[in-house]
């Protein structure tokens, strides 16, 4: 699976939503439902997928799906 | 004058059903919810038998995700919730719910919660503690989650005094309906904290029966060879109403509640005054509270865990309260079945004593063969019983040496 299959299967199962809300642009807080306890949740998530750890100022800039994605697939590359 | 306050909805999730109806029926028939402890290791525990719940199928009232961030003692709090504020008919109902409260207590609340999260913290470190921990943890999560789910923006907290809890919920309940601050309350009671931690608290101070090969028959209470209460789980949660509201909205009318009496031993960290001395008190004042005569009340649902102490205070303090009369008393123990459901167990106790009244049947005692000479009161041993009763007490007792007597009268319609 790839990154980004496996960040938009771990949003859809943390936040409850279905595949066709989990699009690159969509916003956890604003299309996705996520309160602050949802969004901590899910960075421990990330983390524990990805096998690294995310700064809480890094965290506070993955405010979307596409950021996500974006940042996990930075920090798996290095 | 006083609100009048009535029961109108009533859920329970016990040992012995997930539902109020299947429980009731089951007690009637004498039968125990108490089988080998299962879900948990049970390496080094003395006691291996406990009274859980079975095949819950919470996702019918609760979502996926939301389930999830729950401990067990909070899903069956909204389980139980849901299943008694249907009952009630509220939804829907126009009433208002700025004057709709929640009270409900837990002794424990989210031990298994604690103790998951805690070896979290210890095997992996501080950044990976859920931020769940501390909302699914705390003991008055119960009533405010349960506030949320029906929009009840009145009065709302919980209680704890362990084995007493959900009674000072409900006794709180009473009074605040009573003197008009509130038209509607929930409250009740729930427990789930059969964990390996706290069995091993219990089994460490010496509080659990050890009859681990006969679990049906461990919970013996008045009989001379109890040894312990059975640990349990579960939910017990009543809808309290002012009769006025209940009329209003032609709601049907389980009971009334009349009395209340609340007192401490102030004596030990477990065991109760050896003469019952507190808990009489607490049954003469909300007999008082209830302006009724001691000769008036036909029935008490005891608090009767079957320790060796616990029960001949209980039989003592009801001697003392009724004198000649206590011996005309029907009296029973419904956690002879249902196993001590801790902060749960006075709410399921007033659920049973308001099914007694409304439909003039007792439960038996279970377990009951040979009585304890110290405790020789008439317990109904054996059989279920039909008696019409007016004005009933459930007893209701805590570590710490809280007392709680709650009084219901049989609804007339009238």
């Amino acid at each position: 699976m790839s990154i980004d299959e496996k960040i938009k299967e771990l949003v859809m199962d943390k936040l409850n939503v279905t595949a066709e809300q989990v699009t690159i642009e969509a916003s956890f807080v604003e299309d996705l439902g996520a309160d602050s306890l949802d969004q901590a949740e899910l960075v421990l998530a990330l983390e524990d997928e990805f096998n690294l750890t995310i700064s809480d100022k890094d965290s506070e800039s993955i405010l979307t799906v596409g950021k996500a994605i974006e940042y996990i697939q930075s920090q798996v590359k290095e | 004058m006083n609100t009048r306050v009535v029961i109108t909805g009533m859920g329970a999730i016990t040992p012995l059903g997930n539902s109020l109806e299947e429980t009731w029926k089951n007690l009637l028939a004498g039968k125990s919810g108490v089988g080998p402890l299962t879900g948990i290791s049970t390496e080094g525990l003395s006691t291996t038998i406990a009274a859980q719940i079975k095949g819950l199928d919470a996702e019918k009232y609760i979502d996926k995700k939301m389930l999830r961030r729950l401990d067990p003692s909070e899903k069956f709090c909204l389980v139980a919730s849901q299943l008694a504020y249907d009952d009630a008919g509220l939804e829907g109902a126009d009433i208002d719910r700025d004057r709709c409260g929640v009270i409900i207590g837990s002794g424990i609340g989210g031990i298994s919660t604690l103790e998951s999260q805690y070896q979290i913290l210890i095997d992996r470190g501080a950044k990976r503690v859920s931020p769940f921990f501390i909302p699914m943890m705390i003991i008055d999560m119960c009533p405010g989650l349960t506030a949320m789910r029906f929009n009840f923006r009145g009065p709302n907290y919980a209680t704890v005094s362990a084995c007493a809890s959900a009674s000072h919920a409900i006794a709180d309940a009473f009074r605040s309906i009573q003197r008009g601050e509130s038209d509607i309350i929930i409250t009740g009671g729930a427990e789930a904290s059969i964990t390996q931690l706290s069995v091993a608290g219990f089994c460490a101070a010496r509080a659990l029966s050890k009859r681990n090969d006969e679990p049906e028959k461990a919970s013996r209470p008045f009989d001379i060879d109890r040894d312990g209460f059975v640990i349990g789980e579960g939910a017990g949660i009543l809808v309290l109403e002012s009769l006025e509201s209940a009329k209003a909205r032609g709601a049907r009318i389980y009971a009334e509640v009349i009395g209340a009496g609340m007192t401490c031993d102030a004596h030990h960290l477990t065991a109760p005054l050896p003469d019952g001395a507190g808990a009489g008190r607490a049954m003469k004042l909300a007999i008082n509270d209830a302006k009724i005569q001691p000769e008036e009340v036909g029935y008490i649902n005891t608090h009767g865990t079957a320790t060796g102490l616990g029960d001949i205070a209980e039989t003592k303090a009801i001697k003392t309260v009724f004198g000649d009369h206590a011996y005309k008393l029907a009296i029973n123990s419904t956690k002879s079945m249902l196993g001590h459901l801790l902060g749960a167990a006075g709410g399921i106790e007033a659920i049973v004593t308001a099914k007694s009244l409304q439909e003039g049947r007792l439960h038996p005692t279970a377990n009951l063969e040979n009585p304890d000479p110290e405790c020789d009161l008439d317990y109904i041993p054996g059989q279920a019983r039909e008696a019409q009763i007016r004005y009933a007490i459930s007893n209701s007792f805590g570590f710490g040496g809280h007392n709680v007597s709650l009084i219901l009268a049989a609804h007339d319609a009238s």
